[in-house]
């Protein structure tokens, strides 16, 4: 037995926090290495999980838990069974929102670690204080009671808090820092936290009342339709409200970013805990035995449970990537400036060492200073074994020009040479490129394009997406590179000391272990590799192209039932077109050449009014048949659909209809055309919807019988038919063009965007739904205006008068639409 | 001066290049010293007199049948089937021969008092006519006699009410044709006899039956037992219409036959160059040539084949005989060679092609890469008499850009086909095992037939099915100047001049190849002795 064994031994753990990076391997290397130990999570109660359900998922099967697994074998999940209790709770309540079962889990408890934290940069400002700043002291006030509750059965309760916070709450100063509480020595920023508090949930209630004032709502309404189009008020109005959202939470990081740095802090991260730090301390240094563990920037585990260990994306993970990628140039920073970085076990170990010892009280005996309680440590490598920046740069820079990632083509990628520019010139750089992007996507985007062309916008808005991403490295890591306080470690070496040597061996927190070459080349780089999923092989990738498993996914004969849109999906062509076909058919030459010079003068007010409210449009546009013979047109619609139709169809997707009935799938047209227009097109699919002009007397009136299936309709329609039918959306396919289509496309569970127009590209892209570019044969005819051949039937006179006659008769009533 | 007769020249250094069709455009080719060209006879002189010499033809049957008027009287049932869209190429002048015998038809039957007349295009599998294109074939009259009334029908393939299946074979083989002209006391069949393969029993047998019927001779064991299908002594597939020609005959049904001939006089004066031999271009040649060639160098295709398939062929009517089908048949089959034949001495290793614009199956359309195999392999392959042009194998020669271009109106069955049938074999018996049933039965591919303007299902089963003689005889086919994907597609090989080609044909006929090219369009018959 150690002296940690005998110290820790058949202990209860409080922990929080236990579903982030450093909780994850705190709880496993408890449970792995202390006889007996059992620990207590407080877990945030999943909307449809348990606590216990979500600590299974989120953290037993993590990884991190391989090496426990095997060491245990079939015994593991009994075993963590009886060991592992989940509570739900909220470090961002007061009282940790526990139950009077909550409290009294505690009360059981002997040590209590709170590695709670939002450790998000870019937190917006009121959460990083709710859980950073009030969580220390919400878990210090819940052990009080805790206490309280055991005194009761004759029992002590917890006997030690052990608070994470980060070395960065002195990120501020310059040269060697001592582990010294905030607000004594040289931390003497004179700040009250409470006013503070009451201030950041002040700028919450501010932010949402001014994000409701009618002008913001306006525009972020504006902002959803310029992004989806006429996608439907529902789509819309949920669009505009996660703007509204978006837009709160960054106007409260940005108000914490600068709160922060006006205090001279980089950020609301350390300032937040940094005042966190404080409370705690002031409130309740008398009442509980706190020890403050201090760690930099913590990364992959050099060892335990198994070298390279991460969770989560970090942040110096993105950044490698992006530099790896070619993505990001330059990172700002000074080459003999140190970055501070600590392997995860290192941490855990030292956790560990600080329970086992127990908090300090009062003089020590002679052989060591006298420590005042509560106790800091950091667990830092700048002082006792410090990475120069410039160092770390050398090593990642060598190691993936010897294994380099690789593009799309397979073709390596050149790792820059890393210049160590300022930050200043570095954030300009990107602003300007971003901006550039953002002025191009937008021009390009107004354009009526679709297809290739889209998706070319779409990967420009990717593109934009990434230089924004890296500004934002920029902004909120940059100072982390450049800065030039060196944490002390003297009461971490003191604590390393007490161990004796079988511990050090097994709780080895000593900075100096880390061989930082080593560890960056063949712990830390090729596990940030494998998370990031990267290429890392030449040539074509061995794996299946994204493209063609989501056509396996598509055409597997478990799935249900396929939806097809027509214009632009199945046909490059539209109700316009049909029109002015089966309006000229029956025209003479004269008539014919003022007919299309009147289409193609309404065309701009005509495209517009389809860009405001599909269903607007096709209401006002068909009350052009007003009067036309049904009987005829059903007649020519047969010479249209070979005319124009089929001429204009996409054959790759008329074969993929053909495909999925031969799997067995149902197919079904959902389309705003009209039903004598769709006719022919019947027998390629098993169900069609589309809209229907009403009748008297054999000629039609201009008004549809019913609503038209476009828009939210169609969605509602699918599923109409789905349930009717007995089949499932979440494993059918929707094949659609634009984004008023996005109904029809959320609905199902797997969507296809054919020939996107650019609004449905960029959103194709962002939510990785397959896209298709469906051409029209190459040997069709393609007539530059869609113009029946003239029939010389001689009952085609009374046609030719309806038909025309009823366009002239609407034109008024066109102009009560709003043309 | 009579028309000159067919030649064969043999290319000396003196020679000028040749004239290479090249789908729509053209190509002048320097060809090896030694090569021979066939050139097609000069147009035969027309008939003077194309209405009086049909009235004679009907009034004056050949063979076992009584004159027209003889066969038609008041209360009878009349059927007037005519050829369809796909002949005569390119498309001819009006008025269209078939507009002129039928309504000469009509004339005789309107004395006679018939009044249940019924016409019918007789599309076999092919697709439906346009309105333009009936009209154009019967003239603005005859079309609106009977089409508003419901009188012009074309024949369905795959309407079981329309069809009749009057027996089978002492082969066994279906004969199933169309209801209408089996029902009728008389049917009379308008033929204009382009080449050899035209007409006869296959008229009927062919043009007026079902998929179940036609299947029995457009197979690849048929057509690879017809040597050449332009000959119909050797011919598998007459021999089989000839059976049901018979038995369709014996079956009560009685035809009138009418076929026609036509002289090669197959492009308008402003190509005249296309129908002379290089070496007697005159100025006005050259320079139309020129013109022509540099103006099409410069359009896009798809205007190109607009151009194109607006020309109409001065051709003119060479002969008529009417009555009793093989009687007729064999006249006619006199004519046409009278017209075409051109006597060819010995085989050769190499046969060079150009192909045109046009085959039967593609009038006012593109011809896609399927098409493209059918015209080279299939008719041009199969203009001979005796023996085939080139020796076993031998190399075909194929000059035509070949682009995976389809028209989804006309040919949509031959795009799966090449996507999904050429893609995993070009072995016409394999095909015809594993995929044809399937495209026959296709509902959407029937329904694009009956109701559209679209190609039988089958089709260009049928279509890889007239190469497979071809196939079967050749040691290799090159194309010049076709999409090198297409063509490896349809199991040829890419080349990208005419010398790169004679290269690639080197290494499989041995160095110091014999070559010949056919020069066609106009339409010859090689009589290889």
């Amino acid at each position: 037995m150690t002296s940690v064994d005998v110290a820790l031994g058949g202990s209860r753990f409080f922990v929080t926090g236990a579903t982030g990076f450093l909780g994850t391997a705190l709880v496993e290397r408890i449970l792995r290495t202390i006889p007996d130990s059992e620990v207590v999570l407080l877990v945030r109660p999943g909307r449809r999980s348990s606590p216990t359900e979500r600590i299974r998922r989120e953290v037993l099967k993590n990884d991190c838990f391989d090496r426990l697994r095997e060491e245990l074998g079939h015994a593991f999940d009994d075993a963590l069974a009886r060991r592992v209790t989940a509570v739900a709770g909220d470090v961002g309540s007061d009282g940790l929102g526990l139950d009077d079962d909550g409290l009294a889990a505690l009360a059981r408890c002997d040590v209590v670690v709170h590695s709670a934290a939002t450790v998000s940069f870019d937190a917006p400002l009121d959460a990083a204080v709710e859980v950073n700043l009030l969580g220390p002291s919400r878990v210090a006030a819940a052990m009080v009671a805790a206490r309280t509750v055991a005194a009761r059965d004759g029992d002590t309760g917890p006997r030690h808090l052990i608070a994470v916070s980060t070395a960065y709450v002195a990120a501020t100063h310059q040269g060697e820092v001592a582990e010294d509480l905030v607000g004594s020595g040289r931390f003497a920023v004179d700040v009250d936290w409470r006013a503070e508090v009451v201030a950041a949930r002040r700028q919450r209630s501010d932010a949402e009342a001014e994000s409701r004032r009618p002008e913001q709502l306006a525009r972020f309404a504006a902002e959803a339709r310029r992004e989806l189009g006429s996608a439907g008020v529902h789509l819309l109005a949920a669009r505009a409200e996660r703007q509204r959202e978006e837009w709160v939470r960054h106007h409260l990081v940005e108000v914490g970013k600068a709160r922060a740095r006006s205090l001279g802090w980089p950020d609301a991260y350390p300032y937040t805990k940094a005042l966190g730090e404080r409370a705690l301390v002031e409130q309740f240094a008398d009442a509980v035995p706190i020890t403050i563990v201090r760690p930099s920037i913590i990364e992959s585990a050099l060892a335990e449970p198994r070298p390279g260990w991460i969770r989560g994306f970090r942040m110096a993970e993105p950044i490698i990537v992006s530099y790896a990628r070619g993505l990001l140039k330059e990172f700002p920073g000074v080459p003999e400036g140190i970055i501070d970085v600590i392997p995860v076990d290192l941490v855990v170990a030292a956790i560990i060492a600080a329970a086992a010892r127990g908090p300090l009280r009062g003089p020590a005996s002679d052989d060591a200073p006298v420590v005042q309680s509560p106790e800091v440590l950091h667990v830092a490598s700048g002082v006792r074994n410090p990475l120069r920046y410039g160092r770390l740069v050398e090593l990642v820079q060598a190691w993936f020009s010897e294994h380099p990632l690789y593009d799309g083509d397979g073709q390596p990628i050149t790792v820059p040479e890393w210049s160590f520019p300022g930050r200043g010139r570095v954030q300009r750089q990107l602003s300007r490129a971003g901006q550039l992007m953002g002025l191009a996507e937008r021009a390009v985007g107004a354009l009526p394009i679709r297809g290739r062309q889209a998706a070319w916008v779409a990967a420009l808005e990717e593109r934009h997406l990434l230089a924004d991403r890296a500004l934002g490295y920029v902004e909120l890591y940059g100072s982390y590179t450049e800065t030039e306080a060196r944490y002390r470690v003297d009461r971490l070496l003191a604590l390393w000391d007490t161990l004796d040597d079988a511990d050090k061996d097994r709780y080895c927190f000593d900075p100096a272990v880390v061989d930082w070459g080593h560890y960056v080349h063949h712990v830390h780089l090729p596990s940030v590799v494998l998370h990031a999923r990267v290429r890392t092989t030449p040539g074509r990738s061995s794996q299946v192209p994204r493209s063609e498993r989501a056509i396996a996914a598509i055409l597997s004969p478990d799935r249900h039932l396929a939806a097809f849109d027509l214009e632009n999906t199945l046909v490059a062509s539209n109700v316009v077109a049909s029109y002015a076909w089966l309006a000229s058919r029956h025209l003479s030459p004269w008539h014919r050449a003022s007919f299309v010079g009147e289409l193609l003068l309404q065309a701009p007010s005509l495209l517009a009014l389809d860009r405001r409210d599909r269903g607007d449009f096709l209401r006002a546009f068909y009350r052009r048949y007003e009067g036309a013979s049904a009987a005829e047109l059903r007649d020519d619609s047969w010479e249209l659909f070979s005319h124009l139709l089929l001429a204009k169809s996409y054959p790759a997707a008329i074969a993929r209809v053909r495909r999925h009935r031969s799997l067995g799938h149902r197919t079904v047209l959902i389309t705003g055309a009209l039903d004598l227009v769709v006719e022919p097109l019947r027998p390629l699919f098993d169900d069609v919807v589309c809209a229907r002009l009403d009748e008297r007397d054999g000629r039609f009136t201009g008004q549809l019988r019913d609503l038209p299936p476009i828009g939210e309709a169609r969605a509602h329609v699918l599923a109409e038919y789905a349930q009717a039918e007995g089949l499932r959306l979440e494993e059918s396919m929707a094949y659609a063009d634009s984004a008023s289509d996005l109904p029809l496309l959320e609905a199902v569970g797997f969507p296809v965007a054919v020939n996107p127009e650019a609004k449905l590209a960029a959103i194709a892209r962002r939510r990785g739904w397959h896209v298709e570019h469906w051409a029209p044969a190459e040997g069709g005819a393609r007539p530059i205006v869609p113009l029946g051949p003239r029939s010389t039937r001689t009952m085609a006179g009374p046609s030719q008068a309806s038909l025309v006659g009823a366009r002239r008769r609407n034109r008024p009533g066109a102009h009560q639409d709003g043309r | 001066m009579s028309p000159r007769p067919g030649f064969v020249l043999e290319v000396d250094r003196s020679t000028p290049p040749t004239l290479f069709w090249h789908g729509e455009r053209f190509r002048l080719e320097r060809l090896p010293e030694g090569s021979r060209v066939v050139y097609a006879p000069e147009p035969l002189d027309p008939l003077p007199d194309p209405r009086a010499a049909i009235r004679q033809a009907l009034l004056n049957p050949l063979g076992d049948r009584d004159p027209l008027p003889a066969l038609l009287h008041p209360g009878m049932k009349l059927t007037i089937a005519f050829d369809d869209v796909s002949l005569p190429l390119p498309p001819m002048e009006r008025p269209d021969i078939r507009q002129l015998v039928i309504e000469e038809v009509l004339e005789l039957a309107a004395t006679a008092g018939v009044d249940d007349v019924v016409l019918l295009a007789a599309l076999a599998l092919h697709r439906r006519m346009t309105e333009a294109e009936l009209r154009h074939a019967l003239g603005d009259r005859v079309y609106d006699a009977f089409a508003p009334n419901g009188l012009l029908l074309q024949h369905d393939a795959e309407d079981p009410d329309q069809l009749l299946h009057l027996g089978t074979t002492e082969q066994g083989e279906d004969v199933e044709i169309n209801r209408r002209a089996a029902e009728s006391d008389l049917l009379v069949y308008v033929n204009i006899n382009l080449v050899a393969m035209d007409g006869g029993h296959k008229s009927v047998a062919t043009g007026l039956a079902s998929y179940r019927s036609i299947r029995h001779h457009h197979n690849p064991t048929t057509m690879q037992h017809s040597r050449s299908f332009m000959d119909q002594t050797r011919s598998e597939l007459h021999s089989s219409n000839w059976r049901m020609g018979r038995l369709i005959a014996a079956s009560g049904v009685t035809v009138f036959q009418i076929e026609t001939t036509l002289n090669t006089n197959t492009f308008p004066s402003q190509f005249a160059f296309l129908q002379r031999r290089e070496w007697e271009w005159g100025t006005r040649d050259r320079l139309t040539y020129l013109g022509a060639a540099g103006a099409l160098d410069r359009t896009p295709a798809r205007l190109a084949r607009r151009i194109f398939h607006s020309v109409r062929a001065p051709h003119r009517m060479t002969s008529v005989q009417a009555g009793e089908v093989e009687a007729v048949h064999a006249a006619t089959t006199d004519h046409v060679l009278a017209q075409q034949s051109v006597v060819v001495d010995g085989q050769t290793d190499i046969v060079t092609m150009g192909l045109p614009y046009i085959s039967p199956y593609n009038v006012g359309s593109i011809l896609n890469p399927i098409l493209v195999a059918c015209l080279g392999l299939g008719y041009f392959f199969n203009l001979y008499r005796n023996k085939p042009l080139v020796r076993p194998g031998g190399v075909a020669i194929i000059s035509h850009p070949t682009t995976p271009e389809f028209d989804p109106v006309h040919h949509p069955s031959y795009i799966d086909f090449f996507e999904e049938v050429l893609a995993e074999t070009t072995d016409p018996v394999e095909m015809a095992a594993r995929f044809e049933e399937s495209f026959a039965t296709d509902p959407w591919y029937v329904h694009l037939y009956r109701t559209g303007h679209a190609y039988h299902g089958v089709h260009p089963f049928y279509m890889w099915y007239w190469c497979a003689h071809a196939l079967d005889h050749l040691g290799a086919v090159v194309i010049v100047g076709g999409d090198p994907a297409t063509v490896r597609r349809l199991g040829f090989r890419p080349a990208s001049t005419l010398s790169d080609a004679l290269e690639l044909a080197k290494d499989v006929v041995g160095p110091s190849p014999t070559l010949t090219h056919l020069h066609v369009p106009p339409i010859l018959m090689a009589d290889v002795q």
